[in-house]
């Protein structure tokens, strides 16, 4: 009896828990709403359906917040992600379009290179301002945040650029073995910083330096590189994060490449788990997140309401989440449900009632 | 404040008192600026380019100025650009179901404070940060923008056509809006609030180390809730003059907004980490952005994503400049 009930504990506790249920139940609404909506169907030797579309969307969300995870677990937050993510794709795309073969994929890759070597730089510049310098993380990835929309423009030069180039547009659009290729970066993204993090004591070095950077400093970590590298790896997942958007459309616009998705991010982060505070991270977690978040998203859609009323529903499912996580809040929410019964006597008989 | 600094006496003989070096550097890069910019045209000179600069960033001085106090108590408000919209958009769509001005005026101006205070609330009583907090409040207010409407509406209310036409100038010619005196009004508050009354120095006691001011018996869950219920307050009077200013609510207005303001605070010398910052720092950070724009504007040949990188370039070397001079930083 003891043991069920145990059970049940430890799938409530479970810091995976609370995102699958969520994430179910908001299938299971969706599928309600519109019993078509989990059906997949092979046309063309691609798979398509609802349950596809949000796992092709979120993906470069996945790659935003997985770097996201890391700079976070240090203890800090990057703000620049979303102008990473629209500098990137300006740089490949203004590239590509002054090519005159624009289907070449020697030029693709150039362009992916020069975006991505730029992307590092990017990241270079948010590392040494924290790791280096010493500034809070809200603040110095906030001039990158301001300025890179700016810089943005500034290659693109204020216009939206348009390219037609069919290796580029697959990094969105493109199918490898019947499913989108951007799950695939997506996941081989997620692969490989698990692998870093998990099967080296990385992970841990992260950990603890989120946990106290003084302390592991002490210890023997270098925590000042540890934070740069979470910095740069983050810049490097937004960039990428950033192919994938302007190749979903074929362009190139500095100020709407990426907007709001250092937010969406954020809250994929926490959803999964991961305290802003810094500390342990949980990757799977954050993808659960980012779909999550997609899934509210493509659901909002479908109702036919408004793309930008879909940030009421992110603020409920922000602050449910984090009422949800806040120890505070659990403490008060328990003592409640505890203290509400009068104290019964005890005796054998309520061990009898609790449900098989 | 600044001659306040200089003319103080002088122990230290000419060493400035290190808190007010930024809002010093700050003064001196308003003056440079504007020196370049008279120098360079000859129409810059005229009183009317700076009342301008106030009357288009009226409304961003009054959120600035809530955001100070906020930001001395170390914490954060990004809620503030989606509030100034909700408030405009609310306005607006009030105004066009015919209620009548004063009431619309009540009614969007309580909006901000009470989603202040629930903000102040989430923060203090459940410890989340204010980060995350008012994110979901930036979240809320944009949300309701475009719930209330998908476009812009327009506002033909007599009282708010008047508050926008209404010119009140000296005999050269020379002009301000209403909307300017409103936010003076706002800024001499809010600096006697912060130096002359007990909420002041809770908010700059707070900043400085919550657990001291905790222990001196200080009420630090009153004045964090106080705080945001103010940039709540500021945030909403702001939509009201941004819609004096357009006439009208959009849905996407002042997108991006909340990090202008804090570029100003902090290009007013106001420490991220909170306890110390003054409100006149803050005037003269709104004051380093509107000349920015000024003088863009003057040149023709810039675009406006320069504006972007200057204000991002500019944010970067006052945080420096903060660090350098040895202003706690974390």
């Amino acid at each position: 009896m003891n043991d069920t009930k145990g059970r049940y504990r430890t799938m409530i506790g479970h810091r995976l828990f609370w995102p699958v249920a969520v994430l179910v139940v908001m299938l299971a609404a969706n599928t309600i709403y519109r019993p078509g909506f989990l059906s997949i169907e092979l046309k063309d030797g691609h798979l398509y359906g609802s349950p596809i579309d949000i796992l092709r969307l979120s993906a470069p969300l996945i790659l935003v917040a997985l770097g996201m995870t890391l700079v976070i677990s240090t203890g800090g937050i990057d703000l620049s992600v979303g102008s990473v993510c629209a500098i990137s794709g300006a740089m490949a795309c203004m590239y590509i379009s002054k090519q005159p073969d624009q289907n070449s994929l020697t030029v693709v890759l150039t362009a992916l290179a020069m975006a991505l070597g730029v992307a590092l730089v990017l990241g270079v510049w948010n590392g040494v301002l924290v790791a280096v310098i010493g500034i809070q993380p809200i603040i110095a990835t906030l001039i990158l945040m301001v300025a890179g929309r700016g810089l943005a423009q500034l290659i693109t030069q204020g216009q939206i650029i348009t390219i037609n180039s069919g290796p580029f547009r697959s990094i969105g659009l493109g199918h490898l073995l019947t499913l989108p290729l951007a799950i695939f970066i997506a996941l081989a993204a997620a692969l490989l910083v698990a692998a870093f993090t998990r099967r080296t004591a990385l992970g841990m070095i992260i950990e603890s330096v989120g946990g106290n950077a003084e302390a592991s400093r002490l210890a023997g970590i270098r925590s000042g590189r540890v934070i740069f590298l979470a910095y740069v790896v983050s810049a490097v997942c937004a960039a990428v994060a950033g192919f994938m958007m302007t190749a979903n459309v074929s362009s190139a616009d500095g100020n709407a490449v990426g907007l709001w998705v250092e937010l969406d991010a954020i809250l994929a982060v926490v959803i999964g788990g991961t305290s802003l505070a810094g500390g342990r991270f949980f990757l799977s977690g954050t993808i659960l997140g980012a779909l999550i978040i997609q899934t509210l998203t493509t659901t909002v859609y479908a109702m036919n309401i408004s793309p930008q009323t879909s940030l009421l529903f992110k603020a409920v499912v922000v602050i449910a989440v984090c009422l949800i996580q806040a120890p505070a809040f659990r403490a008060k929410f328990s003592r409640r449900r505890r203290s509400a019964p009068p104290p019964r006597p005890v005796a054998d008989k309520p061990k009898e009632q609790v449900p098989a | 404040m600044t001659t306040g600094s200089l003319t103080a006496p002088r122990r230290t003989r000419i060493r400035l008192p290190r808190r007010q070096v930024p809002v010093l550097a700050t003064l001196a890069l308003l003056l440079v600026m504007y020196g370049i910019g008279v120098s360079q045209y000859t129409a810059f000179s005229n009183v009317q380019v700076i009342f301008n600069v106030f009357i288009d960033n009226g409304f961003l001085l009054v959120v600035a100025v809530g955001m100070t106090f906020v930001i001395l108590t170390g914490g954060i408000d990004l809620s503030v650009g989606s509030v100034v919209a909700m408030t405009a958009m609310v306005s607006a769509d009030l105004l066009q179901k015919g209620l009548p001005a004063a009431l619309v005026l009540v009614i969007a101006l309580l909006i901000g404070p009470t989603l202040g205070l629930l903000m102040g609330c989430a923060i203090h009583f459940f410890d989340i940060q204010p980060f995350i907090v008012t994110l979901a409040g930036m979240f809320f207010a944009r949300g309701m923008c475009t719930f209330i409407s998908g476009s812009s509406i327009p506002i033909t209310d007599g009282f708010w056509t008047r508050m926008s036409q209404e010119r009140i100038g000296d005999p050269q010619g020379n002009f301000v809006s209403i909307s300017v005196l409103i936010a003076f009004a706002v800024v001499l508050v809010a600096a006697y609030v912060l130096a002359y009354t007990r909420l002041g120095r809770n908010v700059h006691a707070v900043g400085g180390n919550p657990q001291s001011a905790l222990l001196m018996g200080l009420p630090l869950g009153r004045t964090r809730i106080a705080v945001y219920t103010i940039s709540g307050l500021c945030s909403a009077i702001g939509g009201i003059l941004l819609s004096f200013y357009t006439l009208s609510g959009a849905p996407l207005i002042a997108v991006g907004m909340e990090l202008d303001v804090i570029a100003a605070v902090v290009i007013g010398g106001t420490v991220l980490t909170g306890g110390s910052g003054y409100v006149f720092g803050t005037v003269l950070g709104v004051l380093v952005l509107g000349v920015i724009q000024t003088l863009i504007t003057f040149d023709g040949s810039l675009n406006s994503w320069w504006t972007k990188i200057v204000i991002g370039g500019l944010l970067f070397a006052f945080i420096l400049l903060q660090r350098l001079i040895g202003i706690r930083y974390k």
